[in-house]
Order: C-alpha cells, then sequence, then structure tokens
C-alpha cells in the first residue's frame, strides 16, 4: 500500500511578463488502488499540476510538497522519480528521431527494474500488452513517437504505463484525440493494470467521456490552479449536465 | 530537437537561431563559373572576405593560401589492397594525373603544384575486390608542412570499397581524384581522425563516368582545422553519387565541408546528406551545399540535406545550401537545412521513464546520428564510428559535469 500525498503545491511558469503563478495551492492524496479523476477546464492548471509532479525543467515549484509514502519527490530529479514509482502519460508524447521504441522500452525497463529484464520473456512481455491495446508488431522497430498519429501516441504512453508498472501514473488528457475504438481500448488497458498492479491513478480530463469506461473513485474539479470541489461519481454527472459555470462564472461544457 | 526547416532555399529568420546560422545565398556568380586551374599561381591570394573563404579563419592555415608554408614534411601513405587491387608510387608527368578535375581554390592548387610524388590505386575494369581496400595517409608531424596527390580509380564495371584514412599530426593539403569508370561503383569512405594540432585543406574530385555509381562518406572527427571540398561531375548520362558525411566538432575545431555538385549531362542523380554535432566553446562547423542544375542536365534529380545538433553552448554551426536550376525539365530537386539545440522536451520524455540523464543524452545524440550511420556500408568503419560518437560523448558529459547547472 502506497500513498502520494500533494501539499499545497504551488508552481508557477516564466513567461516574458516574469513568473505566473499556475498551481495556487493543491491538496491531494491518493492511495494506491484508487482512481482519481481530476476535471478542469481549459486553462486551469490541470497539465502543469502532471509536469509539476513529474519535474518538467519550464515550471518551477515554488512551494509545498509532493509525497510518495513520505519521501519528498520534488526533491528528485525527473529520473529518479520515474524509478521511485511516477509515471505520467503525457497529453503530447515527444518524437524521439533515430531511438527505435523497442529499444527505448528495454532501456526504461532496465532502468526502473534496476535489471535488464530477460530478452526471453521481454520480448513476450511488450507483444502482449501491445497487442491488449490493438498496436501492431511494426511500430517496436520505429522511432520513438515519429509519425505516430494522436491516437497511436497516446496508446504507447498506456503501453509504457503497463510495462513499467508504476506505483501512480498521472494521465494527463489520455482520452484527447481518441476516437471511439481507440478509448475503449485504451481505456480497458488502464482498467487491467489497475486491477493487477494495485496502482493509483490521477486520471486528468477536460471531460467526462472517458468516465464512462473507466470508473472514478473519487471525482475532484480543478479551477483556477487549485482543487474546486471533490466527490463521488455524482459529481461527473453534475459536471456533464451544467458543465464548469459554476467554478469559472462562465459557461464551459464537459461534455462532447 | 526543435528545428528550423528551409526547404525553399530562401531561409527567413525563422532559419537561425542564437547559436547558429543557415542562410541560402545566391553568388555574385553561377558555381559554375567559378575558376578553377591547376597552376597556384593563377589564383590570387584570398583575402578571407570571398565567398569561397568567407567562413574560413584563414590565420589558421598557417600559410597554406599565400604561399608562405613551405613543404618541409612528407606524409606516408600506406595501402592495404585487396587482391586485384593496383597501387602505383608516380611522379607528376604521369598523365592520368588531374582527370578527375581541376583545383577550384588556392590551397588545392598550391597541393597541386607542390607535390612530388602521387599514389595511384587501381581497381581494374570487371573485378569485385573481396574486400575493402585501405589507404592510410599519415600526416607530416607537428610543425611540419606537406602537400599530397591521390588518385583511387575504379575502372569499367568494377565494384570497390575503398577507406581512406587520415591520422597523424602537421599541416597538409592535397588533391584526391575519385575516377569512376562506366558501370562501375565505387563506395568510398574519407576519414579524417586528426591529431589536435592538425590543419587539413582537401579537395576531393569525384568524376562519374556513364552509369557509374560512387557513394562518398565524409567523416571529420579530429584536427584544429578541417576543409573539406568534395566536388562531383558527371561525364556522361546515367551517373549516380550519394554524398554522405557525419562530423564532430569539440572545443576550438573548426570542421568545413563544402560541396558542389555539377550536373552538366542529363539523366544523374545526386543525394547529399550530411549531419553533424557540436560540443564546447568555439566549436564551429560549415557546411556549404551548391548544387547546379545546367541546362543540358534534363531529367535529373537532387536532394541535399544538412542537419546540425548543437550540444552546448558557445558551438556555432553554419549551413547553406545553394541550389542552381537551369532547366525546368528534372525529375525533381530540393534541399533541407535545419540546425538545432540539444532538446530539453527529448530529455525531459527519456528521462520520466526512468533513464538517467546521461543515457538519454546518448540516446539522443546516438538517434541523430542513427539514419546515417546506417548508409554507411563497410562494417568496420561503421563500428569505428559508433565507438568513435560514443567518445565524443563522454566528452561532452564530462565538459557538462564541470559546469555548474544554470537552470532549475
Amino acid at each position: 500500500m502506497s500513498t502520494l500525498e500533494i501539499k499545497d503545491l504551488r508552481a508557477s511558469v516564466t513567461t516574458d511578463e516574469g513568473a505566473k503563478e499556475i498551481l495556487k495551492g493543491v491538496n491531494l492524496t491518493v492511495k494506491s488502488g484508487e482512481i482519481h479523476a481530476i476535471m478542469g477546464p481549459n486553462g486551469s492548471g490541470k497539465s502543469t499540476l502532471s509536469y509539476a509532479i513529474a519535474g518538467h525543467p519550464k515550471y518551477e515549484v515554488t512551494s509545498g510538497e509532493v509525497l510518495l509514502d513520505g519521501e519528498n519527490v520534488l526533491e528528485m530529479s525527473v529520473d529518479e522519480r520515474a524509478r521511485a514509482g511516477l509515471f505520467l502519460a503525457m497529453q503530447y508524447p515527444v518524437e524521439v528521431p533515430g531511438v527505435s521504441m523497442s529499444n527505448f522500452l528495454r532501456t526504461a525497463a532496465t532502468a526502473v527494474r534496476g535489471d535488464a529484464p530477460k530478452l526471453r520473456h521481454w520480448v513476450k512481455e511488450v507483444k502482449e500488452e501491445m497487442a491488449k491495446l490493438e498496436i501492431s508488431g511494426e511500430f517496436a522497430d520505429r522511432s520513438v513517437n515519429e509519425g505516430f498519429s494522436g491516437g497511436e501516441k497516446k496508446r504507447h504512453e498506456i503501453l509504457q504505463m503497463a510495462l513499467l508498472k508504476p506505483k501512480f501514473a498521472v494521465l494527463d488528457e489520455t482520452d484527447s484525440g481518441l476516437d471511439v475504438d481507440a478509448l475503449r481500448v485504451v481505456s480497458q488497458s488502464v482498467n487491467e493494470v489497475a486491477e493487477s498492479t494495485d496502482i493509483g491513478v490521477m486520471l486528468i480530463t477536460h471531460y467526462t467521456r472517458i468516465l464512462k469506461h473507466i470508473q472514478p473513485d473519487v471525482v475532484h474539479v480543478f479551477a483556477d490552479g487549485k482543487i474546486a470541489e471533490s466527490g463521488g461519481k455524482d459529481l461527473a454527472d453534475e459536471l456533464e449536465e451544467n458543465g464548469y459555470v459554476k467554478y469559472i462564472g462562465k459557461p464551459e461544457p464537459a461534455r462532447i | 530537437m526543435t528545428v528550423a526547416e528551409n526547404n525553399t532555399g530562401l531561409a527567413g529568420p525563422g532559419g537561425t537561431n542564437t547559436a547558429t546560422a543557415a542562410e541560402a545565398v545566391i553568388p555574385a556568380a553561377s558555381r559554375g563559373e567559378r575558376f578553377t586551374g591547376y597552376d597556384v599561381e593563377a589564383f590570387e591570394v584570398p583575402s578571407g572576405r570571398e565567398e569561397n573563404w568567407r567562413f574560413t579563419p584563414m590565420k589558421r592555415l598557417r600559410g597554406l593560401h599565400n604561399g608562405t608554408a613551405e613543404a618541409d614534411g612528407t606524409v606516408s601513405v600506406d595501402v592495404d589492397a585487396a587482391s586485384d587491387v593496383k597501387v602505383e608510387v608516380v611522379g607528376r608527368g604521369d598523365d592520368r594525373l588531374g582527370v578527375g578535375g581541376a583545383p577550384s581554390d588556392r590551397v588545392a592548387a598550391q597541393a597541386y603544384s607542390s607535390f612530388t610524388e602521387a599514389t595511384i590505386v587501381t581497381v581494374p575494369t570487371d573485378t569485385k575486390p573481396d574486400k575493402a581496400t585501405l589507404v592510410r595517409v599519415t600526416g607530416p608531424g607537428e610543425g611540419k608542412t606537406a602537400y599530397g596527390h591521390l588518385q583511387l580509380r575504379v575502372e569499367a564495371f568494377s565494384n570497390a570499397s575503398i577507406v581512406l584514412d587520415h591520422v597523424g599530426s602537421g599541416t597538409y593539403a592535397d588533391n584526391v581524384e575519385f575516377v569512376v569508370g562506366e558501370g562501375a561503383k565505387l563506395t568510398v569512405v574519407s576519414v579524417q581522425d586528426w591529431a589536435d594540432d592538425a590543419v587539413h585543406v582537401s579537395e576531393q574530385h569525384l568524376s562519374l563516368g556513364k552509369d557509374a555509381t560512387l557513394k562518398h562518406t565524409v567523416v571529420t572527427l579530429g584536427g584544429d582545422l578541417v576543409r573539406v571540398s568534395p566536388t562531383a561531375r558527371f561525364a556522361e548520362a546515367g551517373g549516380d553519387v550519394e554524398m554522405l558525411g557525419l562530423y564532430f566538432a569539440d572545443a576550438g575545431q573548426h570542421q568545413e565541408h563544402r560541396l558542389f555538385v555539377d550536373h552538366a549531362v542529363s539523366h544523374c542523380r545526386s543525394n547529399v546528406m550530411y549531419k553533424g554535432a557540436l560540443q564546447g566553446n568555439g566549436a564551429h562547423s560549415v557546411w556549404i551545399g551548391d548544387v547546379l542544375i545546367r541546362a543540358a542536365a534534363e531529367a535529373t534529380e537532387t536532394y541535399e540535406l544538412n542537419r546540425n545538433l548543437v550540444l552546448t553552448e558557445g558551438a556555432r554551426a553554419d549551413s547553406v545550401p545553394n541550389l542552381e536550376i537551369e532547366t525546368g525539365e528534372i525529375e525533381g530537386a530540393g534541399h533541407a537545412s535545419a540546425t538545432g539545440r540539444f532538446d530539453d522536451e527529448q530529455l525531459f520524455y527519456l528521462q520520466s521513464r526512468g533513464i538517467p540523464e546521461d543515457a538519454a543524452r546518448r540516446l539522443v545524440v546516438r538517434g541523430f546520428f542513427h539514419e546515417i550511420l546506417m548508409k554507411i556500408d563497410v562494417p568496420e568503419v561503421r563500428e569505428r564510428l559508433v565507438a568513435a560518437i560514443e567518445a565524443e560523448l563522454e566528452a561532452v558529459e564530462n565538459t557538462a559535469n564541470a559546469e555548474p547547472a544554470t537552470t532549475a
């Protein structure tokens, strides 16, 4: 059983006009096996939250703590956080030309697991996970994310999550850009990982669409850099009905 | 990598960043009209302001350009020849010399006017040697100057691989002729793996006969100043030249590659791909890619590409593609030039999967060179290059570790 505690997290980004605060005191605790949906309108700082947890150099954390079983991950380098058990499925995965997906996956698994996985088991393991996500085998030889469609990139993010088996995963708008079939396949994989590994998930999304496939235990509304309200599944239903108007003072729907 | 693409030949400010410059220049005169000749006295002493010399630090040429660099040493040329391959050392009077092309700048003409003996390596007609021929040129030694001449001949319908390896110290200017006969195929790699003090200025003349195929790869790693100018010419239709380059410039190194592909006859192809990485203060690379499609060169197909990866502050990459087209009856012509800084987003992505920073950096740089390494089909050379790139990356890590981090 692990716990991820975010305490009064504040972070800013450097702009031409100086530092701009985006996270304004986030408090959130996620335990193993829990799925938390974090729903918010555009520009509320949802993606910044995910990047700040992962340690993106663009964002400066000005105060607060992110504790993984009591250890402050903010004091760790980006790769140390991943090895400690954090995973971020990115909204816009990065292309790395000339580095094959298979080389990348094996290098990452070796780093996270501490040992190079035995080749025969590894090949089988990757093939199985790829099959679940309906990813064709040819992707193993292609450069990381290069020339992938939006949906293909998202499937590969979840593939990485399934292989790296983190303690906690932040899924940053994994649903965006997925058509109906892709959303179903990706959601199934997330559910499968959640059932088989006791992972804790922060599911960041603008829309209620993915919540029809992945059942959250807790729903949070994120607005203006912090959590504005928390509740159960009924909070998502309310957002579906009324959108974000209550939180931002102007209408913005939460369903497509 | 953040790149500025330039596919039109006319790059705007978007084609540059602070550490680098990429611009397409229309020279005052057509590249095809540049003077060539064998006699050094026919060339004016360059001042450094000429188009041909504007990127070269003239002082570091040690007088190769103005007649003050007297030959007081010699290079040694050692050939490990495959069976069937003939090696000769000939005097200046051998009438085969110079058929590959005439010098097009004063240093090359100085070399042509100054050498005392030349090495000719011949692959006779209709042969396919069972292994690559290795030609090793060892510099004259620190503080010494030498001029040289080398001709690699692959006669009609033969198929050969040759590795030209430059090592050692000193100051050296030479001409190398690659004469590829009708229907013949030559794969050649010229490696400049000089010691830190070396200055090397080389004009390489690529001469293709009817239906000839030449894969010419230039690899520049060592030396204080290395300037290699490959010129490709087609004698008759059907020629196919692939010109590849890989360079890695460290602090203080000047590496210049000036290419000219002269399409004067029809139905020929040229494909140019040069990739370079730079690191450290004062590392400077220059890539010039001149392609001329003359009026008679119908059905020409040409493409050229240069990519630079700037790994640290203080390094500068200049990249100047230039395409002149005098006929509309071509299959295709294009170029691309891009220079990018080491991409923090790529680093973040790899690290966010648990891969430590040094390993992530290596993955990115290896990936950058992967495409071109795969095209180098002489296995011994490829392995050596992979090892050389790894060694360069060790160096960048040491540099990076020595400096305090400036970003959060």
